[in-house]
C-alpha cells in the first residue's frame, strides 16, 4: 500500500512538471522561443499563490487566506505579466537575446525570493500553504490519489486547450511564423505580436503550474527554483518531443522517473557524506542526455505531428497523401 | 562612498571583461550565445589548480617554490597558468568537435546550439562539483596586506599585477585583431561567413583561433578570480550573467567594448555593494542588461542586433 501512495505522490509531481512542460512547449515547441528562466516563472506563480492563500503571518506581508483557486488564477496572471514584460523587451531582437534575458530574470528573481523577506519569507520560504484535499492529509493514499486526480485533470484541461489553440487559425499562423517569418509577414501577419502572445500564454501556464506544485507540497523556498529546475524541464521537453503536447507530458514523467530513480540509487549506494557530491552526477547524466538527443534525435521520442487542420487529417513529411 | 569602490570595481571588472571578450568573439564569429563560457573560467581555474598542485611539490623540492617578491605565489602559478590555458583550449576545441561543430555542420539553428551549450554547461559544472566537491579551493594560503596607492585607496600586489596584466593582454589582443591577417579574417567571418569562405579564407582556422583566444582569456580570468577571491565549481556560472551583460553593453564583436562593459559592470557592482547591500550584487548585471536593451540594444560599439 505504501507503494501505491508513493506512486501517486511521484505521478502528482510528474504531472506538475508536465504542466510546466506544456507551457514551455507553447514557447519553444510551437514558437521557437528559448526560455532559460523557466524556474523564475514557476517560482513567481508559486510565491504569488502562496501570498494569497496562506493564513496571515506576522513576519511578512499577508497571507490573505483566500481559496486555492484564487491563488491559481493570480499565479497564472503573474506568470503572464512577467512574460509580457520580458517578451516586450526582447522578442523583436535576435532569438538569443530572449535566452540571455530570461536567464537574467531567473537569477534576479532567485535573489528577490531570498532577499525580500517582507514579501517572500527569505531563505526559509513560505510554509503552511493550504494543500488541496488537505482534510485527507492523515490518510496518505486517499490524499495522494485525490491530488493525482486533480493534477492529472489540470494537465488534461491545459492539454485540450492547447490542442484546440494549436489547430485553430492562431496556432497555424504561429507555426508559420516559426517556420518562415518573412513568408508569414508577407501574408500580413505580425510575427512580433504573435510570438509575444505565445510567450505570455506559456508563461501563464508555468505560473499556474508553480501554484499547483506549491499547493501539493505545502511549502516553498528559494532553493526550489534554481536553474536546475529550468534545466530539468528542458530535458523533459526535448526528450519527450518538442512541438508535441503528448511528448511534453511523456517527457515529464520519463525524466522525472529517471531523476527519482537515480536519486534513490545514489542514496542507497553512497555513504551519507558523499551523497551531495554523487547527486551532481545526476545532473551530468541529464546534461549529457540533453546534448545527445540534440545531436542524434532532435525531434525527441514523439515527434511533432504535422497537421495543418484537423479537417485535413495528418500530413506526412513526404508531401500530401494522394 | 569610499574611493575604494573604484579599485574594487576595476578588479572585479577586469575578470568580467576578460571573460566577456571570449564570449563576444564566439558570439560574433560562431553566431551563438555560449552558455558554457562561464564554465570555461571555472574549468581553467581548476585545471590550473591541479597542475600547480603537482608543480608546487616539484618546485619546492628544487628550492624555488617560495613566493615571488611581494606576491602571494611563486613560479608554480605562472607556469601552471600556461598549462591551464593550454588545457582549457583543448577542452573548448574538444567540445566544439563533439558538440557545437557537429550541430553547425548539420545546419542546426543557432538557438539549438545555444540549447546544447546550456546542457553542456550544466554537465561541465556538475562534473567539477563531483570531482572537486563544492568546497572552495585556494591557489595560495599566503596573506597579503593591501598597500596604500593614494587617494585613500588600497590594493594588494596581486591585485595590481593582475589588473596590469589584463591591460597588456587586451592591448595585445586588440592589435592582433585589427592588424594581423588572421584578425582581418576573423572580422570577415563575423561579417559574413559564407562570403569569407568564398573568398578563400580558412573559416575552420578562424573558428579554431576564436576558441583559442576565448579559452585562453577565460582561463586567465578564472585563475585571476581564483587568486583574488576563491575557486568554486559555481564561480563560472555566477559570472555568466555579468559576462553576457558586458558583451552586450560593449556591443557584440567588439573587444574594447567587452572590456569597457566589464569594467562598467564591475564598478556598478562595487557601488551597489556599498550603497544597497552585498546581497543584491548578482542583480546588477541584469539591471544593466535591461537598460542596454531598452536604450541602446546594439551596445556602445556594436553595429546592429
Amino acid at each position: 500500500m505504501e507503494y501505491l501512495a508513493y506512486g501517486a505522490f511521484f505521478l502528482t509531481i510528474a504531472m506538475t512538471y508536465a504542466l510546466i512542460c506544456l507551457g514551455l512547449n507553447v514557447q519553444w515547441g510551437q514558437t521557437g522561443l528559448f526560455n532559460v528562466g523557466v524556474a523564475a516563472f514557476v517560482g513567481a506563480g508559486a510565491y504569488t499563490s502562496g501570498l494569497f492563500t496562506t493564513p496571515a503571518v506576522v513576519d511578512r506581508l499577508g497571507g490573505f487566506d483566500l481559496p486555492i483557486w484564487i491563488g491559481w488564477i493570480a499565479a497564472a496572471l503573474v506568470g503572464g505579466v512577467l512574460s509580457f514584460l520580458v517578451g516586450a523587451l526582447t522578442i523583436r531582437m535576435r532569438t538569443d537575446y530572449l535566452a540571455i534575458t530570461t536567464f537574467g530574470i531567473a537569477i534576479t528573481l532567485q535573489l528577490a525570493f531570498q532577499n525580500l523577506e517582507w514579501l517572500t519569507g527569505g531563505v526559509f520560504g513560505m510554509s503552511f500553504i493550504p494543500r488541496a484535499f488537505g482534510e485527507l492529509q492523515g490518510r496518505a493514499i486517499a490524499f495522494n490519489m485525490s491530488n493525482l486526480a486533480l493534477s492529472a485533470a489540470m494537465v488534461f484541461a491545459v492539454y485540450l486547450l492547447l490542442q484546440h489553440l494549436m489547430r485553430s487559425p492562431w496556432g497555424r499562423v504561429l507555426r508559420a511564423v516559426r517556420e518562415d517569418e518573412t513568408a508569414a509577414q508577407s501574408m500580413g501577419k505580425n510575427p512580433v505580436s504573435l510570438r509575444l502572445q505565445a510567450f505570455v500564454l506559456g508563461g501563464a501556464i508555468m505560473g499556474l503550474a508553480g501554484a499547483v506544485q506549491a499547493h501539493f507540497i505545502g511549502f516553498i523556498a528559494p532553493a526550489n527554483y534554481l536553474p536546475m529546475m529550468t534545466f530539468q524541464v528542458w530535458a523533459m521537453l526535448i526528450v519527450g518531443g518538442s512541438g508535441n503536447n503528448w511528448g511534453a507530458i511523456l517527457g515529464a514523467v520519463l525524466v522525472w522517473a529517471i531523476w527519482a530513480l537515480s536519486g534513490s540509487i545514489i542514496s542507497e549506494v553512497f555513504p551519507a557524506d558523499q551523497q551531495a557530491r554523487a547527486a551532481s552526477l545526476q545532473i551530468v547524466v541529464i546534461g549529457v542526455m540533453l546534448c545527445l538527443i540534440l545531436l542524434w534525435r532532435p525531434q525527441g521520442i514523439l515527434p511533432e505531428a504535422r497537421t495543418s487542420s484537423r479537417h485535413l487529417g495528418k500530413r506526412s513529411d513526404k508531401g500530401p497523401k494522394p | 562612498m569610499s574611493p575604494q569602490v573604484l579599485i574594487d570595481g576595476i578588479i572585479a571588472g577586469s575578470t568580467i571583461g576578460l571573460g566577456a571578450i571570449g564570449l563576444t568573439l564566439t558570439y560574433a564569429i560562431l553566431r551563438f550565445a555560449n552558455f558554457t563560457h562561464g564554465d570555461f573560467l571555472a574549468w581553467g581555474a581548476y585545471m590550473t589548480l591541479t597542475v600547480s598542485g603537482f608543480l608546487g611539490g616539484l618546485l619546492a623540492g628544487l628550492g624555488i617554490g617560495d613566493p615571488l617578491g611581494p606576491f602571494s605565489f611563486g613560479w608554480g602559478l605562472p607556469l601552471s597558468l600556461l598549462a591551464g590555458m593550454a588545457l582549457t583550449v583543448l577542452l573548448t576545441l574538444g567540445l566544439d568537435k563533439v558538440l557545437f561543430g557537429r550541430l553547425r555542420r548539420r545546419g542546426a539553428d543557432a538557438i539549438i546550439i545555444v540549447m546544447a551549450s546550456f546542457g553542456a554547461s550544466m554537465a561541465l559544472r556538475s562534473l567539477l562539483e563531483f570531482i572537486f566537491t563544492a568546497n572552495p579551493a585556494y591557489f595560495t594560503r599566503e596573506l597579503q596586506i593591501a598597500q596604500k596607492i593614494g587617494m585613500g585607496m588600497r590594493a594588494t600586489p596581486d591585485q595590481m599585477l593582475t589588473v596590469g596584466l589584463t591591460a597588456v593582454l587586451v592591448i595585445v589582443l586588440h592589435v592582433f585583431v585589427t592588424r594581423s591577417s588572421t584578425g582581418r579574417a576573423m572580422r570577415a567571418v563575423s561579417e559574413n561567413p559564407g562570403l569569407a569562405g568564398v573568398y578563400g579564407l580558412d573559416v575552420q582556422k578562424v573558428i579554431r583561433v576564436t576558441w583559442i583566444i576565448g579559452a585562453g582569456l577565460a582561463c586567465f580570468a578564472g585563475v585571476m578570480s581564483g587568486l583574488l577571491v576563491q575557486i568554486r565549481p559555481y564561480m563560472g556560472f555566477d559570472l555568466l550573467l555579468p559576462l553576457f551583460a558586458a558583451a552586450i553593453l560593449g556591443g557584440i564583436g567588439s573587444i574594447p567594448g567587452a572590456m569597457l562593459g566589464g569594467l562598467i559592470i564591475g564598478l556598478a557592482e562595487a557601488v551597489t555593494v556599498q550603497v544597497v547591500g552585498a546581497e543584491w550584487r548578482a542583480g546588477v548585471a541584469f539591471v544593466v542588461l535591461v537598460l542596454v536593451l531598452i536604450l541602446r540594444p546594439s551596445g556602445l560599439f556594436g553595429r546592429r542586433v
